[in-house]
């Protein structure tokens, strides 16, 4: 099953050679992370390279979740909760005291639940772009309309626009939250088991859709799904207790892994 | 082992006949009062109620088009009093507040205030506005009902916002948006109907209130919107009419209490039918 899968990957040009050229978009150095007094992600340094689909891989607990929460300082939220070491994109220091001006627009991220918010399709897309632009009503249709384009889910809705997003499927829910992410044009986008929640075909669908994002866009995946890795990703991490055992790239991760561990994990052994 | 079986058996059959009793006792007061109200109520109803002011004691016909506008321009201002107060006060707990110690004090003494005597808050608006003021005044009333209905509202927009879910708001604020925009265009908006809700129960809650008014807005014989003097209304109205000594009076104090159960009968159906809206959307 596995290795179905990698060789379909290894099949894509772009997987081959030129890869590990591509510049690095965001580099986190010494990154320690605590939920209060507990230790969440320990000393952990990598690289993230630009318009590449990176998967973290792991068992639960490990801290990958929590890996994308920092790149886009969601944890800012709850007061307990702190980062320490840095997270360098486009040359700054994000976790610097000083908030980084617009880096939720960089930075975009989706969610394991789908989370439409309680308005219409539309309003739902220019919600984001809202917070960033003034447009008129035809740039702004035409916005909308590219997002959802862009994330596969023109063709099913552009009847029903107006319509409250709750009454969409979880699959075209979750595709919804993409198009949201997407509109404000982010340069990094986090997608945090966005598959989870959903049906092979939805799941698919999404697949296919990271696949394609990856030219515009730089894609950071946690998943739980090794197939999901996989087949989408282009780099793949392993994560254990906190700690990044090893990242490299997708095909040699579930072919030749140099970490035990991460056989034992790929294998089936633990997690 | 069959002992314990017949036990049980029994035990069922004596509840459920327990059970059965106190509903019938309860619904039979409940529909006894209903009934009553409809019966005395039809018969005071006349055109002239709605359309003319209260006549002076021992006249002829019939009027309360004076106390139905007083009652309305009441309950209107504590709306407008109410309603801001309690939902700042209900989103500041569910959103700001969680549960930190100042939170859960602000909650306890919250429920403390859900159950306090209407007649003492009477009393405080007297104390605050009417001594100080001079005079009686439908503000003064309107004040009352207020801190009345406030906590009803901050009671359940805590609550309707806590079952917003975390990751709706994690979604917003993902995209960027700063913490005002999350409440007023997102989570508020989640809890729309159930927010909506509380201010129906809580204007249901107020509308029959007589005490505080009787502090307060008092009456007025004559029809008068100035905020700033007595003015008529509804529950005082029957007050003071069904201890009259005239028949007329006493018809139209039966007249005045169906149409507020009525009125708080179509509240309370509207602020079900939201609540299963809510329903709907989980």
């Amino acid at each position: 099953m596995l290795n179905v899968s990698v060789s379909n990957k290894s099949s894509n040009p772009a997987q081959s050679g030129g890869e590990n050229q591509r510049s690095v978009k965001l580099a986190i150095r010494n990154l320690n992370f605590y939920y209060g007094k507990f230790h969440a992600i320990k000393d952990i340094n990598v690289e993230i390279r630009e318009k590449t689909v990176t998967a973290f891989i792991g068992p639960s607990g490990c801290g990958k979740s929590t890996l994308l929460r920092v790149v886009n300082r969601i944890y800012d939220m709850y007061p307990g909760q702190r980062a320490e070491g840095e997270v360098i994109f486009d040359g700054e220091n994000i976790l610097a005291p000083r908030s980084f001006p617009k880096l939720r627009a960089k930075v975009g991220m989706v969610f394991q639940k789908p989370t439409p918010f309680p308005m219409s399709i539309y309003e739902n897309i220019s919600f984001g772009i809202r917070l960033y632009e003034k447009l008129n009503r035809s740039e702004m249709d035409d916005r909308v309309r590219h997002a959802l384009i862009g994330a596969g889910l023109w063709d099913e809705v552009n009847q029903k626009l107006n319509q409250s997003s709750l009454r969409l499927s979880g699959g075209q829910q979750q595709r919804l939250c993409i198009a949201r992410a997407l509109a404000i044009n982010p340069e990094i986008l986090l997608l945090d088991e966005p598959c989870s929640a959903l049906d092979p075909i939805s799941t698919a669908k999404i697949e296919e859709l990271m696949y394609q994002l990856r030219g515009t866009c730089t894609l950071i995946v946690v998943t739980h799904n090794m197939q999901q890795a996989a087949r989408a990703s282009e780099f793949t991490a392993f994560m254990l207790d906190g700690k990044l055992i090893e990242i490299c790239e997708t095909t040699q991760m579930f072919t030749k892994p140099s970490d035990r561990r991460t056989e034992d994990y790929i294998t089936g052994r633990f997690g | 082992m069959i002992g314990v079986v017949a036990r049980r058996r029994t035990v069922d059959v004596v509840s459920k006949i327990l059970m059965g009793v106190a509903t019938v006792v309860g619904v039979f007061f409940l529909l006894w009062i209903m009934w009553t109200t409809l019966k005395f109520g039809i018969s005071g109803m006349h055109w002239d109620l709605f359309t003319k002011d209260t006549p002076p004691p021992g006249t002829d016909g019939f009027g309360l088009r004076n106390a139905f506008v007083g009652s309305l321009i009441l309950l209107g201002m504590s709306l407008l009093i109410g309603v801001p107060i309690g939902l700042m006060a209900g989103t500041w707990l569910a959103e700001y507040g969680f549960h930190s110690r100042t939170a859960n004090v602000v909650r306890f003494i919250n429920d403390i205030m859900l159950s306090a005597p209407s007649i003492e808050i009477g009393l405080f608006a007297y104390a605050i506005m009417v001594d100080p003021m001079g005079h009686f005044s439908a503000l003064a009333g309107s004040v009352a009902l207020a801190v009345l209905m406030m906590p009803i509202i901050v009671r359940t927009t805590d609550e309707m916002l806590s079952l917003v879910g975390n990751d709706m708001r994690e979604a917003a604020i993902a995209l960027g948006a700063p913490n005002s925009t999350v409440i007023t265009k997102v989570t508020w908006r989640a809890a729309r109907a159930g927010i909506l809700t509380g201010i129906l129960i809580g204007l249901a809650r107020i509308t029959g209130e007589t005490a505080p008014l009787l502090f307060t807005a008092l009456n007025n014989q004559y029809f008068s919107t100035d905020v700033f003097r007595p003015m008529a209304n509804i529950p005082v109205v029957i007050f003071q009419f069904a201890l009259s000594p005239y028949t007329n009076w006493q018809q139209m104090a039966w007249a005045a209490a169906f149409i507020t159960v009525m009125f708080v009968l179509v509240l309370s159906i509207l602020a079900r039918w939201l609540l299963g809206t809510v329903q709907v959307q989980k």
